[in-house]
C-alpha cells in the first residue's frame, strides 16, 4: 500500500505539471494545443542538452528549457496562432495548426537531435528503502517534490500576481477582461508562453528519470487531454485533480492488476467513457463551456 | 574576341559541360531499392536505423561507381515509405514499392506489418526482408518473406542455455510492452525456458509503450526475486529504463533480450546501471569487424552524425539482395528467379573478418533458406560498450 501511494503521489505530480500548460492554453485561447507533447520533448531536449552534453549544472540547464519554450510560445502565439484566430471563426482552423506544429516539431526533432533515446546523468543517486515496503530512488523523489513545488507557485503565481488575475480574468470571460482594460493580445502571449514553459519545465524535470525520444509527443498530449477531460477543460483545479487521480489510477492498477497482464489503461479508458458519460464538462468544468 | 561572342561562347560552354556532366551522371542505369517501416513514434530508431544504413550503403556504392550486377553496372537508390507502425500503412507503402516497378523491399520493422503485406507482395512479385518473427511468414506457402535478422526462437535458447550453464540461472522472469511483437517474443521465450528446465517465476507484466515510470510495472516482477529479468521485445527507447528502475528497486540479476540495442542509448539512459545487459548484436564488435565494416560505420556516421547500433545488423539485407542479384542477374525483374538462386546462394561476406559468408539459413526453423544469415552475436554491455559474449549461426 505504501508504494502504491508513493507511485501514486510521483505519476500525479508529473501528470498534473503536464496537464497544467495544456489546459491554461486551452482556458485562454480555446485552443486545443496538439503540440503540447512535442513542447514537452522539446523541454527534455533541450535539459538534456545543457546538462547531458554541455556539462551546465542541471537548474540552469532547467532554466533554459522553460525560457526557450516561453520564447517559442510566445512566437508561435504571436505568429501562428493569434493571425488564425483573427481571421478564422472556425475553432478547426486552430486545432490543424496546432496538429500541423506537433508534425513540425517532430520532423525538427529528428533532425536536430536524433532518432535514438537520450537520457543524462542521475541528479541525485541513491535508493531510499523502508523495509522492501517502499523503494523509492532519492531522485525520483526530488523531481516529485520539484513538481508538486511548481505547481503550487504556479497556483500562488496565478492567484496573486497581476498577470496571473488578468490570465484569469481572461479565462473567465475574453471581452469583459477586454472591457475591464486587460490588454488581450499581450496577456494571450503571456498565457501561450507560460503554457508553453510548463511543457518545457516538465520535460526537463523528467528527462532525468524518463529520458526522452521523438515519439514521446504524441502520448504525452494523449495523456494530457485525459487528465484535461477528468478535471474539466479549461480548468486550473481540474487539470491538477486530473492528473492526480490518472496517476493513482495508473498506480493501483498497475500494482493489483498486473497479474491480469495489462488491462490497467483498459480500465482507465473504459472508466473515463463512463464517467464522460455521466458528466462530459468533467469534474471542476462548466457545462456551458 | 568581342564580349558579345565571348559571352555566347562561355554560354555554349557551360551549357555543353552540363549537359556532358548529365550524361556521365546518368550513365548507370538506376535500381530501385525499396523500404517500408517505421521511422516516427516511439518505434521510430527501429526504422530509421534501418533507412540510415540503406542510404548509407547506397550512398557508398554510387560514391564508388555503382554496384555491378551481370554486365549492367547500376546506381542505387533508396525508396522509403514511413508506415508509422500502422499494418494498413504498410500494405499502402508496399503498393507504392509495386507501382514504382521496385521488386525488393527492406522492411516492415514489426509483426503485424509484415504479415499485412504479405498479400500485396506476393501478388506483385515483391521480396521482402521483415524484421519480424511470425514462422508462418517464411513457411511455405509463404514465399516472397526473407527474415532480417536472428529471431528470438533462435537467439533466446541459446543466451539462456549459456546463463544457465555459466552462471547458474535457475529462475526467470518475462516483462514484455502490451504490443504483438514483444507479447510474442515473451511467449517464445517462455517455451523455450521451459524447455530448457528453467523456473518461470513471472510472466504476466507488461507495460504500455509509452511508460514513463518503469517502477510500478516492475515492483510486482522484482517480489518474484528471479535471477534473470528478460525484457522480451523491448524497444531501444525502454531498455534503459527498464534496466534502471528494475537496479533501483534492487535486483542483482541478470538483465537481457533479444533484440539489438545500442550503446550509448544504455550508457545515457542506465549508466553503469547497464552493466552486464546481454542483448543481441550484429558484427561490429571489435573482435569480428572487418575493415568494410568499419568504413560503413565511418560513412554513416559522416551522414548522420552518429551511428547506431542496431545498423550492425541492419547493414546486411541489402548488401544480400544485391550480391544475389549478382548471382543471377535475372532476379532483377523476376522475383522467382531470385528465390531460385537463393537456395544455393554463397558470397564472401564483407562485414566480419575471416572467411565468414553470406547465404540463406532458415531451413531448420521454416522449413525452406527464407532467412538472411546474420551471425549471432551476443553482447553483454561494460562500461559504455558492448563486447563479445559468444558468437553462433542459425540454421
Amino acid at each position: 500500500m505504501e508504494q502504491i501511494l508513493a507511485n501514486g503521489i510521483y505519476l500525479g505530480a508529473q501528470y498534473a505539471m503536464i496537464a497544467l500548460g495544456l489546459t491554461l492554453i486551452f482556458a485562454l485561447m480555446n485552443v486545443l494545443n496538439f503540440a503540447h507533447g512535442q513542447m514537452y520533448v522539446l523541454g527534455g531536449f533541450v535539459t538534456y542538452t545543457f546538462y547531458g552534453q554541455l556539462g551546465w549544472p542541471f537548474v540552469l540547464a532547467l532554466l533554459a528549457s522553460c525560457i526557450t519554450l516561453a520564447v517559442l510560445g510566445a512566437l508561435i502565439e504571436r505568429f501562428l496562432f493569434a493571425p488564425v484566430i483573427r481571421r478564422s471563426n472556425r475553432e478547426e482552423s486552430t486545432m490543424l495548426l496546432a496538429a500541423g506544429l506537433a508534425f513540425f516539431f517532430d520532423a525538427v526533432i529528428l533532425l536536430v537531435f536524433g532518432e535514438k533515446q537520450r537520457g543524462v546523468p542521475k541528479i541525485v543517486d541513491g535508493v531510499f528503502n523502508w523495509d522492501f515496503k517502499l523503494i523509492m530512488p532519492y531522485d525520483r523523489i526530488l523531481i516529485c517534490v520539484l513538481a508538486i513545488l511548481s505547481i503550487v507557485s504556479f497556483i500562488l503565481f496565478m492567484q496573486y500576481s497581476k498577470t496571473g488575475r488578468a490570465l484569469r480574468a481572461l479565462a473567465q470571460d475574453r471581452t469583459a477582461a477586454q472591457l475591464m482594460g486587460v490588454n488581450v493580445a499581450r496577456y494571450s502571449m503571456i498565457g501561450f508562453a507560460l503554457g508553453a514553459m510548463l511543457a518545457g519545465l516538465v520535460g526537463g524535470l523528467l528527462v532525468t528519470i524518463t529520458g526522452v525520444n521523438l515519439g514521446m509527443g504524441g502520448p504525452t498530449s494523449i495523456k494530457a487531454f485525459m487528465m484535461v477531460m477528468i478535471g474539466g477543460a479549461g480548468v486550473i483545479s481540474g487539470a491538477i485533480a486530473g492528473g492526480i487521480i490518472l496517476g493513482f489510477m495508473e498506480a493501483i492498477g498497475l500494482a493489483v492488476l498486473s497479474q491480469y497482464g495489462d488491462i490497467t489503461y483498459l480500465l482507465i479508458f473504459v472508466s473515463l467513457m463512463i464517467f464522460l458519460a455521466i458528466r462530459p464538462q468533467g469534474l471542476m468544468g462548466k457545462p456551458w463551456g | 574576341m568581342k564580349r558579345r561572342t565571348l559571352m555566347k561562347t562561355s554560354v555554349a560552354l557551360a551549357v555543353s559541360v552540363s549537359a556532358m556532366a548529365s550524361a556521365v551522371w546518368a550513365e548507370n542505369p538506376v535500381l530501385k531499392i525499396g523500404f517500408v517501416g517505421v521511422t516516427s513514434g516511439p518505434a521510430a530508431a527501429w526504422g530509421i536505423s534501418n533507412q540510415r544504413s540503406m542510404e548509407a550503403r547506397a550512398d557508398w556504392i554510387n560514391e564508388s561507381g555503382g554496384y555491378k550486377i551481370g554486365d549492367t553496372t547500376y546506381d542505387i537508390e533508396i525508396v522509403s515509405f514511413d508506415d508509422q507502425k500502422d499494418p494498413k500503412r504498410a500494405i499502402a507503402g508496399m503498393e507504392k514499392m509495386a507501382q514504382e516497378g521496385i521488386h525488393y523491399v527492406v522492411g516492415p520493422n514489426v509483426d503485424d506489418g509484415a504479415a499485412a503485406v504479405r498479400p500485396v507482395a506476393e501478388a506483385q512479385g515483391i521480396m521482402y526482408f521483415p524484421y519480424a518473427f511470425p514462422k508462418e511468414l517464411y513457411t511455405a506457402p509463404a514465399s516472397n518473406a526473407v527474415l532480417g535478422m536472428v529471431a528470438n526462437y533462435q537467439s533466446g535458447p541459446a543466451i539462456y542455455k549459456y546463463l544457465r550453464d555459466e552462471k547458474g540461472v535457475q529462475t526467470v522472469a518475462f516483462v514484455a510492452a502490451n504490443e504483438s511483437d514483444p507479447l510474442s517474443q515473451r511467449d517464445g521465450g517462455i517455451e523455450a525456458a521451459n524447455a530448457l528446465g528453467l523456473e518461470v517465476v513471472s510472466d504476466n507484466v507488461t507495460y504500455q509503450v509509452d511508460t514513463t515510470d518503469f517502477t510500478p510495472v516492475l515492483t510486482p516482477v522484482m517480489r518474484t526475486q528471479p535471477d534473470l529479468l528478460v525484457l522480451s521485445g523491448v524497444s531501444p527507447a525502454n531498455a534503459p529504463q527498464l534496466i534502471r528502475s528494475a537496479r533501483e528497486l534492487g535486483f542483482q540479476g541478470v538483465i537481457s533480450t533479444e533484440t539489438a540495442q545500442d550503446a550509448t542509448v544504455l550508457r545515457e539512459g542506465a549508466g553503469d546501471l547497464a552493466n552486464g545487459f546481454i542483448s543481441v548484436g550484429g558484427a561490429s564488435t571489435p573482435e569480428i569487424a572487418s575493415d568494410d565494416m568499419k568504413e560503413f560505420v565511418k560513412r554513416y556516421t559522416d551522414m548522420f552524425g552518429e551511428y547506431n547500433d542496431e545498423s550492425n545488423t541492419k547493414v546486411y539485407a541489402l548488401e544480400y539482395i544485391l550480391a544475389t542479384l549478382n548471382a543471377n542477374p535475372a532476379g532483377i525483374d523476376d522475383v522467382s528467379a531470385f528465390q531460385t538462386t537463393m537456395d544455393t546462394f554463397e558470397a564472401p561476406n564483407p562485414f566480419m573478418n575471416g572467411d565468414a559468408k553470406m547465404r540463406y539459413v532458415g531451413s531448420t526453423s521454416f522449413g525452406q533458406k527464407r532467412q538472411i544469415a546474420v551471425p549471432l552475436v551476443v553482447n553483454v554491455y561494460q562500461d559504455g560498450k558492448f563486447d563479445t559474449l559468444f558468437v553462433a549461426e542459425v540454421d
